[in-house]
């Protein structure tokens, strides 16, 4: 099986170790990840304004790429890539007037885009595609006695039609029942699909803070040990914000934050140099050496 | 909060604007709050999400335009989830900021962040900052 693939920019570099991990695992479990040649910016979020085509535009150049890379179907691993990538294909292909608009606009490409993109987060390829039942075979070293709490964000899940096919938008379940077939103990928590605080972290870092304590401390109180993310900007808020988190909220215990490919890497046996544990702010290795992982 | 409400203001072509960008019926709100009750920044706000909803329906553009509120909302989509009338709320407040912002009143000054703020955040985080707060 060959996948196209979209990364995005943070997984190039603060969140190398999500894409280095899921390469490691894809590459166990034989499928082939094929980067697209040329890709540029997602714009990070949608534009909501009705009249605003032009920010669409970046996301529908991406899948031009992915069409004259002789594919139909795209894979991100980034959640507000694949909120961004799938929306803005939504937008025109329910809207003639803005498809043809935009393929006006972008006169100079030399493919026409027709809505004819199929976008894929990798969740959704590792459950419909590859298939839990054969990833589960693949195990080579089960997380046995890591409780795991997942967090979804936003983007994972919202808007309705737009986040993963086939979850509820308020209680979406695909990565606890992904990370039990790895072995691990799943721990359900109230706060997994709530907002990170998103970009308000460049300038306004104490909401982000807020917004990790409530959630880690909520994770923690369901029993947690490690949570995971699939979101480079959720796991910066997560993990790296824990700094300040701990300065404005004295109670609050650090807690490791991973992208949930780590732990699937890590599951199927991948070395140390996929996991890019290094990158991590709160070191997860300890909780991983006590449980016999590492 | 004491408000004067006038046909005058309702009829203010900045309704018709927040509508038009938006792309809702603001009436099709009866103020149920279940918006402001899910909503995860509402600690952070001066106002809370059904009461923008309000004070747009009414036109009281200053409450809105000079609110701490629509710069705090992340467009994170619970409310847009929970409306039961199936109104976006969020587009609704992405509209007012818009009204601001393409008058060029930016709300981050990028060059006012220390080069150690701007070195330690993800691209993700900047990029998506600037694409909401700046024109």
């Amino acid at each position: 099986m060959k996948i196209s693939y979209y990364p995005g920019c943070t997984l190039k570099n603060n969140a190398k170790n999500f894409e280095d991990s899921t390469l490691c695992a894809m590459k166990q479990l034989g499928v082939e990840v094929e980067e697209l040649s040329r890709w540029n910016c997602c714009g990070t979020v949608y534009s909501l304004a009705t009249d605003d085509l032009m920010h669409h535009l970046a996301p529908i150049r991406n899948l031009i790429r992915v069409k004259e890379a002789g594919s139909d179907s795209v894979m991100t691993l980034c959640a507000m890539c694949y909120n961004t990538l799938k929306r803005a294909d939504e937008r025109i292909k329910n809207d003639p007037e803005s498809l043809e608009r935009i393929n006006e606009f972008m006169y100079l490409e030399k493919t026409e885009y027709k809505g004819d993109v199929k976008v894929l987060h990798l969740l959704e390829l590792l459950r419909d595609e590859v298939t839990f039942e054969k990833i589960a075979e693949k195990v080579k070293n089960p997380l046995k006695n890591l409780k795991v709490a997942n967090y979804y964000g936003c983007f994972l899940v919202r808007p309705r039609g737009i986040g993963l096919p086939g979850e509820d938008v308020e209680n979406p379940t695909i990565m606890e029942k992904f990370m039990s077939l790895l072995g691990a103990d799943a721990v359900d928590f109230p706060y997994k699909t709530e907002c990170c605080g998103a970009y308000q972290t460049v300038d306004k870092p104490e909401i982000v803070a807020e917004r990790t304590n409530q959630i880690l401390t909520s994770a923690q109180k369901q029993g947690a040990e490690v949570v995971v993310v699939s979101c480079p900007l959720c796991a910066f808020n997560l993990d790296r914000r824990q700094e300040e988190t701990v300065q404005l909220y004295p109670e609050f215990k650090n807690m490791p934050v991973l992208y949930f490919t780590q732990l699937l890497a890590l599951a199927l046996g991948c070395g140390e140099e996929a996991l890019g544990f290094d990158l991590n702010y709160i070191d997860p290795k300890p909780v991983l050496k006590e449980k016999g992982l590492i | 909060m004491r408000v004067n409400i006038s046909r005058r203001r309702i009829k203010d072509p900045f309704v018709k604007k927040v509508e038009e960008l938006s792309g809702q019926n603001l009436l099709a709100c009866y103020q149920c709050g279940k918006c402001s009750a899910g909503c995860p920044a509402v600690s952070q706000m001066d106002i809370l999400p059904n009461q923008i909803i309000r004070l747009a329906q009414l036109g009281l553009k200053e409450e809105l335009l000079e609110s701490k509120a629509i710069w705090v909302c992340a467009s994170c989509m619970t409310c847009n989830t929970r409306c039961p009338k199936g109104i976006n709320i969020a587009e609704v407040i992405e509209a007012v900021r818009l009204i601001l912002l393409r008058k060029s009143k930016d709300h981050l000054i990028v060059k006012e962040l220390s080069a150690e703020e701007r070195a330690q955040v993800p691209p993700i985080a900047l990029i998506s900052s600037m694409r909401k707060f700046t024109s």
